[in-house]
């Protein structure tokens, strides 16, 4: 987008002897710095809102002759015509004061820079080197507190080192919305402190941990690890959600330590979610596949790679085969499970959802998604966000601060469409229209949008039937834009990849003619070998397993769980291909499974849910594990139709000659709003902190996921006769939970439960997805 | 011919100025100087020592063999900081830290030495670990015997290089003395080991 920046009135003033301008409102250490003047400082962060705390910056400043009688703190005085500054390298005043400034902050810090997590990459130890005085003239005794305390689960804080900044007070309060951490006391024992009953449990908390100018704030799991220049660093890019967030991955003797939010203004600005931040332990795991196996006689035994990849090009000869890519396959790994479906396996019965789906969603994402250009920036600059099927802040937290800076910049107003007003919604200050699951269709009906308006729909909104023609009809008829946001990485990627049933790579329609042949042409393949009819969902590929119509399916990356009520029987009869890190209940079942690279270690690129290509390096340089997409490319050359790549590099040079399509999309027929079920419905949707099979073997991440609770709210819960923390017990005909009773601000007849908490699999124990009808009781 | 030029000067000066003044045999005085040290020499006290018959003492401060010191009560004095790995010029040293808990306390404070190893191939004994270690953990001994057959054997590890419990202490892992915290360790307020300490 090319946004037409507004014409800001300019203000010229001299720094140091050189003349600057710059718009109106920049403050004087910004102004400094398009100089290249340095001007030292803690407090002062360019996202937070100046404070003035650490008094490192302070310059001398006069305004057409007459000067401020004491120096000034340069990060929270904004730029004046006329203004003449002068920084510590032209003012005497100003040095002594940044050196007793310094001196000041240094009486009471610890001397353990030896051992501190943020020594080597410290901005107070850096900056005492700088702007210091050699030598202390302090010889009392320093004020020591008791050292480590938690403030949560995943970050300590060492109150001695701290000097006082408020920058993670102000970050919490100001970009995640999580006010739980505060100073406390007075004079000299002020210190950070969490309140007494709440310890903070931000899904941000990380953040505070990187822009801790000391290291007063340490992360749990990195504490005492490593120092910044034993580590390897890799700019990568985060595969637990579809934000798209800029990382950078430090690896030491070939484990990943620890991960830090990239800045990358366009997206994830400087900031991440302590996901990305804190759940990489599981490339690191134990009961990792390290070697191909194949099934003799009931039990998978280790083989060679030649013999597995042997067996495996065996098992799929000839055969009806289907492919079910999980979500979170590389855009280069889903483009080579496209080809190999198509050019290897002559199928179109491929899908990337394994998660509840639906066709109506197919069409949707043919139709309206793929090759969409809605970005971040479009949030930025919109009237209204609606969002639907969609909690930000758990299944996309990276949306969620953008869509939050600007309700604060701007007042942005937003309309949340849920059964339960969440904490995330009060926190955007959303209009919120509560109506019951499956309904969502009837009151996007209802709203009148512009042309400037996002429309944010979550992937979980397929469950209701019509609520994606609801989005559909509402965009047309008010020209608003569609942000589809799935929760996995990899689904904008597949989806663009052509790894699914109805669309060739680039969102090419499978039904149209002149796209099979130019997607031929480039596969040098016949035109004819590509199958004209749309291929089979990922539960419909299952059930063609269990009736015996399909006989091979290749599988990579998979949790069955994750689909409702999955059919297990296919996996028994037909030949099963795995390509897994970890053992799960595809392995159990298959014939063959071969072990692939995790993100870490292998090179690729995602698509976050704007379309945009986040391209990542190897992080970990040595690993025994291979790419999907080369493995992929070792069983087609193994079946004589070899697939042209066997790299990464390869395959993304092909698919960017696939990539666009001039041609028309698929064509969008509208489903009618179901009617809703009688009785208590269920809501359910995944928090971010859950039973991730990315989330194992993370104590302290764990320690601060939402506790799993059923929420209802007070008129239901008059009606069973419970109260707050009460068991009740959910059912259906597949099975039962037992949780206790939270009372939210829920709409009537509606149980809320967390699809994929440790003890609640609302999914997987429930077998029902949203709006389907449940059985609730008090007690067990 | 000019390149010849410089090449023939050259043969020149080789033939001309290549004198060695040859003297003639010594005067016999000066021969029996010489004879006399080495004569002198059989009565001097012989400083020669017969090793490894005999050893001799080091000097007080000599580098030999590293030793990993503990604290009174047995519990060891690494804290797996890994400074001494960083001070190394040599690189010989490989320390890997661990978290300490209530359970399995190897020494006060947060952390421990799970793996420490120094490899004696590449140490130089120039003792900048020593300087670096924060908990005086890490001293030097004065063994020097140090040769062996293998280089796996060269590579000294924790358990090598561990001070060997003395009495009054315990084998960690074990809780802190009663009524003590990590403070009291490092102030040297810990003499000895408690009954009480004692771990199953």
């Amino acid at each position: 987008m090319t946004a037409v920046q507004p014409q800001t009135d300019l203000i010229t003033l001299t720094i140091d002897g050189f003349e600057v301008t710059v718009p109106k409102g920049t403050l004087v250490i910004r102004a400094a710095e398009q100089l290249g003047i340095q001007i030292p400082r803690f407090c002062d962060h360019p996202l937070l809102s100046p404070v003035g705390a650490c008094r490192q910056c302070l310059v001398d400043i006069e305004i057409n002759g007459r000067a401020f009688p004491k120096p000034q703190a340069s990060c929270t005085i904004p730029v004046e015509n006329g203004m003449v500054v002068k920084t510590q390298l032209t003012s005497e005043v100003a040095h002594k004061a940044q050196e007793g400034v310094m001196e000041f902050l240094l009486v009471n810090h610890p001397l353990d820079c030896p051992v501190c997590d943020k020594g080597g990459e410290c901005p107070l130890q850096n900056q005492a080197m700088t702007s210091g005085r050699g030598e202390s003239r302090f010889e009392g005794k320093k004020r020591t507190f008791e050292k480590p305390i938690n403030i949560s689960s995943q970050v300590l804080l060492d109150r001695e080192r701290c000097i006082l900044c408020a920058r993670c007070t102000r970050f919490s309060k100001e970009i995640a919305g999580d006010p739980f951490i505060d100073m406390g006391e007075r004079g000299a024992l002020q210190q950070v402190a969490i309140y007494e009953k709440d310890p903070f449990d931000s899904y941000f908390s990380g953040n505070t941990v990187q822009i801790c100018p000391v290291g007063a704030l340490t992360g749990s799991a990195y504490r005492f690890r490593s120092r910044p220049f034993d580590l390897v660093s890799t700019p990568s890019v985060c595969e637990h959600c579809a934000s798209g967030c800029s990382l950078r991955t430090d690896v030491r003797r070939n484990k990943t330590l620890r991960r830090l939010a990239g800045n990358d203004p366009e997206v994830n600005e400087e900031w991440n979610c302590d996901k990305g931040r804190w759940a990489f332990q599981y490339t690191m795991v134990k009961d990792r596949i390290a070697t191909p196996l194949i099934r003799e006689n009931g039990v998978l035994r280790e083989a060679s790679w030649p013999e597995a990849i042997a067996v495996a090009a065996n098992g799929l000869q000839g055969k009806k085969a289907g492919v079910l890519v999980g979500g979170r396959a590389t855009v280069e790994d889903s483009y080579a499970y496209a080809k190999f479906a198509r050019a290897t396996l002559g199928t179109n019965d491929i899908d990337f959802r394994s998660r509840p789906h639906s066709d109506e969603e197919r069409d949707f994402l043919a139709a309206h998604v793929v090759g969409s250009k809605v970005r971040y920036s479009d949030i930025d600059t919109a009237d209204h966000v609606v969002l639907v099927g969609f909690e930000p802040e758990e299944e996309s937290p990276i949306v969620f601060l953008r869509i939050r800076k600007q309700v604060r910049k701007r007042a942005l107003s937003v309309t949340a469409i849920s059964p339960w007003q969440t904490r995330g919604f009060k926190k955007l200050q959303a209009k919120y229209i509560g109506v019951a699951p499956g309904a969502e269709g009837n009151a996007l009906a209802q709203l009148s949008l512009t042309n400037q308006s996002v429309i944010v729909v979550g992937e979980r909104l397929c469950e209701s039937a019509g609520g994606l023609s609801a989005v559909a009809e509402l965009a047309r008829k008010s020209g608003a834009k569609i942000a589809w946001v799935p929760r996995r990485a990899g689904e904008r990627g597949a989806l663009e990849a052509g790894a699914i049933g109805n669309l060739l790579p680039g969102g090419r329609p499978i039904s149209d003619a002149a796209a099979r042949v130019d997607v031929a042409a480039a596969w040098s393949i016949e035109s004819d070998s590509i199958p004209t009819s749309a291929g089979s969902d990922s539960k419909a590929i299952f059930a063609a397993a269990a009736r015996g119509e399909i006989k091979a399916l290749v599988i990579g990356g998979v949790d069955p769980f994750d689909m409702h009520a999955p059919d297990f029987a296919g996996l028994e009869s037909a030949f099963v291909l795995s390509l897994e890190l970890r053992p799960s209940a595809i392995t159990e079942r298959a014939d063959v499974v071969l072990p692939v690279a995790a993100v870490t270690e292998k090179s690729g690129s995602f698509m976050s849910w704007e379309g945009r290509t986040r391209s990542f390096e190897q992080a970990v340089p040595e690993t025994p594990h291979q790419s999907d997409l080369y493995i992929l490319s070792l069983i087609a050359e193994a079946l004589g139709k070899p697939l042209g790549f066997s790299t990464v590099r390869g395959a993304a040079k092909e698919f960017g000659t696939l990539a666009n399509w001039d041609g028309a999309r698929a064509s969008f027929t509208s489903h009618p709003v179901a009617n809703a079920a009688q009785g208590v419905t269920l809501a359910s949707w995944r928090q971010l902190l859950d039973n991730g099979s990315l989330q194992v073997n993370e104590p302290n991440l764990a320690g601060t996921a939402r506790k799993a609770v059923a929420r209802i709210n007070a008129q239901l819960a008059a009606k069973l006769g419970v109260a707050n923390g009460d068991l009740v017990t959910i059912s259906t005909d597949h099975g039962a939970l037992s949780l206790n009773v939270e009372l939210s601000d829920l709409v009537d007849d509606v149980v809320w439960l967390p699809r994929n908490a440790v003890a609640s699999q609302s999914l997987r124990m429930l077998g029902v997805l949203n709006g389907a009808q449940v059985n609730i009781r008090k007690g067990l | 011919m000019s390149e010849l030029e410089p090449k023939r000067a050259i043969d020149g000066a080789a033939e001309e100025s290549i004198h060695i003044p040859i003297a003639g045999p010594a005067s016999l005085f000066t021969q029996l100087k010489g004879f006399w040290v080495t004569f002198a020499a059989q009565f001097k006290k012989v400083t020669t020592v017969q090793y490894p018959e005999v050893k001799e003492p080091t000097a007080p401060r000599f580098h030999g063999r590293h030793q990993l010191n503990r604290h009174p009560d047995g519990l060891e004095k690494c804290i797996g900081c890994e400074l001494c790995a960083w001070a190394c010029p040599a690189d010989a040293i490989y320390v890997e830290g661990a978290d300490n808990s209530d359970e399995q306390r190897y020494s006060p404070g947060e952390r421990y030495g799970k793996v420490y190893q120094i490899n004696y191939l590449r140490c130089i004994f120039c003792g900048l670990c020593i300087e670096a270690c924060p908990t005086r953990a890490l001293t030097m001994t004065n063994e020097y015997e140090l040769a062996d057959d293998s280089r796996k054997k060269l590579i000294f590890e924790k358990e090598d290089l561990l001070a060997p419990l003395r009495s009054g202490m315990l084998q960690p892992p074990h809780p802190y003395y009663p009524g003590t915290d990590d403070q009291d360790y490092y102030h040297g307020r810990v003499t000895e080991a408690h009954p009480s300490q004692e771990q199953k």
